[in-house]
């Protein structure tokens, strides 16, 4: 069985998942917890889109 | 009086050292051969379970998206870096060498990217494990 993700697919399911993984092992209580996943997630898709752009301009 | 309270404390003492020793070998080991195991028997039921669906499915996610397993004897220095990285997953990446899966070559982008899934999957349960390994010994809660 296989699987066809677009890049930003699997960028968003990269972010998710690590974010998760970062969030719980990282900081010491729940709230911390969810803030840091979070934030690791925003991170992460906003890293991709603001790399996205800036190739974009690079090309043209 | 005094005594008899310092008699009392003293085996109690010894119980609590003890166990998180034990324990500080136990959760590692664990939680390197399953995703999570390692916060599970600690009772952080929660957390384990996320990073068990978390990391098992950055794993499979990579499979399925034929990406590519390394073996211990790759010669190639980034193959060796990528064997570590996926020997990390534990039980996951043994049950692949057994299956005989993800040993096709990286042909398209999306295996490139199930390959690089695969890797991280196994550096997060690195990671776990050291976070196992701190609530063992009481580093953290």
């Amino acid at each position: 069985m296989t699987i066809q993700l677009t890049h930003f697919s699997a960028a968003f399911v990269f972010a998710l998942f690590a974010s998760i993984v970062f969030g719980i092992t990282h900081r010491e209580t729940t709230r911390d917890m969810v803030r840091y996943g979070l934030y690791c997630f925003a991170m992460f898709l906003g890293g991709v889109l603001v790399a996205g752009w800036a190739m974009w301009l690079v090309r043209r | 009086m005094a005594n008899s309270a310092a008699t009392k404390t003293k085996p109690e003492t010894k119980t609590e050292s003890a166990q998180p020793s034990a324990m500080a070998i136990i959760a590692p080991v664990v939680g390197w051969l399953i995703p999570g195991a390692g916060h599970i028997i600690q009772k952080r039921w929660i957390r384990g379970i996320l990073l068990l669906v978390s990391i098992g499915t950055m794993f499979v996610l990579g499979l399925m998206m034929q990406g590519h397993i390394y073996k211990a004897n790759g010669g190639d220095i980034l193959d060796i870096l990528g064997f570590i990285g996926d020997l990390g997953a534990g039980a996951l990446y043994i049950t692949a060498l057994a299956m005989n899966w993800g040993l096709g070559a990286i042909a398209f982008a999306i295996a490139d990217y199930g390959t690089k899934f695969m890797i991280v999957a196994g550096l997060l349960n690195f990671i776990a494990v050291a976070d196992a390994y701190h609530i063992a010994i009481g580093k953290k809660q």
